[in-house]
């Protein structure tokens, strides 16, 4: 029995270097040479070369000139510490009471959107640190931004439908665009938005921002 | 539901499927036979740490020595991580300067990892340091799956083994099974995993927590870490603890719907390959495949009604008049329905625990497939070796009740079944829905169990059921939305988590002590074949009838219910 657990004793520290110590510190040198960007959390800048965020890290865009992501329920919104889902059940009244408010917000601030509001835009993604929206929700966001930013609604739909990423291999995910990225290219293509609260670039009538925290925490 | 979606559960099983022979064939080789991959290299590798650990010369060990050496490493397993987490605020690799973890927690995610459950009660990114993370969790997530392995190994050279002239009574060294594992199958499957997922853009670094101002002037802070690492084998040892909070839903976990496929393909990679391993040992590799059948009708079952219930709109967002296409709440935008009711099945099929959505946001239905995966045991292609023992068990009671039916004495791979054959067997059926339906029952009725209910109704209800069951079958996914950061329920499922391990090995093991020793009885026109259809159908049928009879009740009144009430417009 005692050498039993001698064994098992030594068996544990010989384990835990090994796969505890040496796989991990292994791997993180291999990565750091091999792939430096990605093992860095894919960090992005803007065309003035400044580092605003990461490319697979969603981020709260609440100004009407920019597309705005799904609701997060990380933290206050996009707590990128404290990633979470709402993890509010299908008889939850708070889901209920959160939805209405967001679809509320959404037709308020999309007078000239078409059709009705895309369900993902008022539901909670799993990480609270989803990046994307699907293409449908963009292009239902294209004329408050094209207004905001007073450009012709058809080139900003153009820009979307160039940034959206299709099914890996025709078959695996769903198609899908980058927040970030497509709001970076905006500022690219339409002109850089200044720092809030300034007027978008040439806009004719400028939206009023509505206040938009995010999800209460559970 | 679309072609597109159904195409991409096709394509996984069909990889599964190409890849389970292979894969077993290797296993076969190295933890089977002598014929070892690299002999001048890993061969004096392998010698050279059994020898630190003390192991000179590999003896064969009898069921209980065999379950002493498991049960002896295991301890100081548990008591390693815990230790760590207690004095993770005076090592290095600790850049955010996080303090030590409070002693109930403590306790509970050292029971969740040695366990191979990998619950978790607490946030990754604020609870636990980088050197808790490598040292205590990735630590584990290695060991655990290496001696579950073992288990499944045991009872497979229990079942095959011939008995020589003077009675063999042994099956197999553990740390012998424990090293090998490791070296010649975690590790390597794992370095390549992790620098794919790199390639893709998971992170692995040591780095502090990363400041950035954001488009709109915004401060949002990047939480890092050595993620990748412990991301490849939390999926390969089927743990399934995520690094993160948000698991497999978080972007730097699983960026992309391609490192989303090979997450689910290295969950089933070791266990749908140890039905084919298992084949080999037999000698007729029908045997194994029979196993594969029956994993994989529960497994497509899974994935369609899971599927199906997904694809109905949430009636949560009814009266948000929106344009709803599936229930998208908790639900990333690359993976959409389809991917993620994938990965719900197969997390819980396997007893993974990983999430790449939040199953608490799932429509009453839809939550209901992963509760009925793991209430049937954990045998849909299950834990890495806990799927292979948990069906052979399931398959022992299968062969009685076919003897029962006949009227003969059962046998099993030539082996007779016998009184205390069905009594391990049964012990082993019955501590599972003791365990859950015990627990879940007290922590519905006081206090301390319904405080921590993120949702109220039925659905809450649903919650502890779902803790206990993943719990005690050592699953580790979450109705999350519970708060399981307090000191009834992290001892609570502390408890249910090392009694869903190793109440369970234990009666596993002497099993197979009690089989190896047995004369092997030629087939004759009365033994019932365990290689075919008719066997396959009615390991399905056995397992259906045990695991949903059991759970029936309380599943009514939980999300069966909560269906009904929802269809209805009821909210709480």
């Amino acid at each position: 029995m005692v050498s039993t657990l001698l064994v098992a004793l030594r068996a544990s520290v010989v384990t835990l270097v090994l796969t505890g110590v040496l796989y991990p510190l292994a791997v993180t040198g291999m990565a750091q040479g091999l792939f430096s960007k990605e093992a860095n959390g894919s960090l992005v800048r803007d065309g003035q070369g400044r580092e605003v965020g990461s490319a697979l890290i969603g981020q709260g865009f609440t100004r009407p000139d920019y597309f705005q992501p799904r609701p997060s329920a990380a933290g206050q919104g996009f707590d990128a510490t404290a990633s979470s889902g709402s993890n509010l059940g299908p008889t939850s009244q708070k889901l209920r009471e959160r939805a209405v408010a967001e679809a509320e917000r959404l037709r308020r601030e999309n007078p000239g959107a078409p059709g009705p509001v895309p369900a993902e835009l008022v539901a909670a993604s799993g990480s609270g640190l989803d990046p994307h929206v699907s293409p449908e929700a963009a292009l239902w966001q294209v004329p408050r931004v094209a207004r905001a930013r007073g450009v012709d609604p058809a080139r900003v739909s153009a820009l979307v439908r160039s940034q959206v990423e299709g099914r890996t291999f025709g078959v695996l995910g769903e198609p899908r665009v980058n927040v970030l990225t497509l709001n970076l290219a905006m500022d690219r293509q339409f002109g850089g938005a200044a720092s809030p609260p300034a007027t978008p670039l040439g806009a004719a009538e400028p939206v009023s921002p509505s206040p938009r925290g995010g999800l209460p925490g559970r | 539901m679309t072609l597109i979606g159904w195409s991409q559960t096709l394509l996984f099983f069909a990889l599964v499927l190409a890849l389970t022979k292979p894969v077993g064939a290797y296993l076969f080789r190295v933890l089977e036979t002598d014929a070892r991959p690299l002999p001048r290299v890993l061969g004096p590798v392998e010698r050279g740490l059994l020898r630190l650990c003390g192991v000179s010369r590999e003896e064969e060990q009898t069921w209980g020595q065999y379950a002493a050496s498991l049960l002896a490493f295991s301890l100081f397993s548990v008591l390693g991580v815990y230790a760590l987490q207690r004095v993770q605020h005076l090592l290095p690799f600790n850049p955010q300067g996080l303090p030590a973890v409070g002693p109930e927690l403590a306790f509970n995610t050292a029971a969740s990892f040695t366990s191979n459950t990998n619950w978790q009660s607490y946030a990754g990114e604020s609870t636990m340091s980088y050197a808790t993370q490598m040292l205590g969790l990735t630590w584990q997530n290695f060991a655990s799956a290496a001696a579950g392995l073992g288990v499944a190994l045991a009872l497979a050279r229990g079942l095959t083994r011939r008995p020589g002239p003077e009675g063999r009574k042994t099956l197999g060294n553990f740390w012998g099974d424990l090293v090998r594992a490791t070296l010649y199958v975690l590790l390597p499957l794992s370095i390549v995993a992790a620098l794919f997922f790199v390639s893709q853009g998971v992170i692995q670094n040591l780095a502090p927590y990363h400041g950035v101002d954001t488009v709109e002037g915004a401060k949002q802070t990047l939480a890092f870490g050595p993620v990748a690492s412990q991301e490849a084998i939390k999926m390969l040892g089927t743990n399934g603890g995520g690094f993160f909070n948000a698991n497999s839903a978080h972007p730097f976990e699983n960026p992309t719907p391609l490192t989303n496929l090979v997450q689910l393909l290295l969950i089933f990679l070791l266990p749908a390959g140890l039905t084919y391993t298992y084949g080999r040992m037999t000698g007729d590799t029908r045997q194994g495949w029979a196993l594969f059948a029956a994993m994989s009708l529960l497994f497509f079952a899974g994935a369609g009604a899971s599927y199906a219930a997904e694809s109905q709109a949430n009636p949560a967002l009814a009266a948000a008049a929106v344009a709803q296409d599936g229930n998208l709440e908790g639900k990333e935008t690359r993976f959409g329905v389809a991917a993620s009711t994938l990965f719900a099945t197969v997390t819980t099929d396997a007893s993974c625990g990983a999430v790449n959505s939040m199953h608490d946001s799932f429509t009453a239905l839809g939550g209901l497939v992963p509760l009925v995966n793991m209430h049937l045991g954990e045998v849909i292609f299950g834990g890495v070796g806990a799927g292979l023992y948990g069906i052979l068990m399931m398959a022992v009671l299968a062969v009685f009740i076919a003897g029962l039916m006949v009227g003969r004495t059962p046998e099993f791979l030539g082996k007779k079944i016998e009184a205390r054959e069905m009594k391990l067997a049964m012990l082993y059926v019955l501590i599972f829905p003791l365990v859950i339906l015990g627990l879940s029952a007290v922590a519905a009725v006081i206090p301390q169990g319904t405080s921590s209910l993120n949702n109220a109704g039925p659905h809450g209800l649903s919650e502890i059921l779902y803790a206990f069951t993943s719990g005690v079958a050592n699953n580790g996914s979450a109705f999350a939305g519970l708060n399981a950061n307090t000191p009834f329920w992290n001892l609570g499922l502390g408890v249910s988590m090392l009694a869903g391990r190793f109440l369970m090995m234990v009666p596993v093991l002497a099993l197979a002590g009690s089989l190896v020793g047995k004369k092997v009885v030629a087939p004759g026109p009365g033994t019932f074949p365990t290689q075919g259809v008719l066997f396959t159908g009615l390991l399905v049928s056995v397992i259906l009838i045990v695991g949903a009879l059991t759970f029936f009740p309380a599943l009514s009144l939980g999300p069966i219910v909560e269906h009904f009430l929802g269809a209805a417009g009821k909210v709480y």
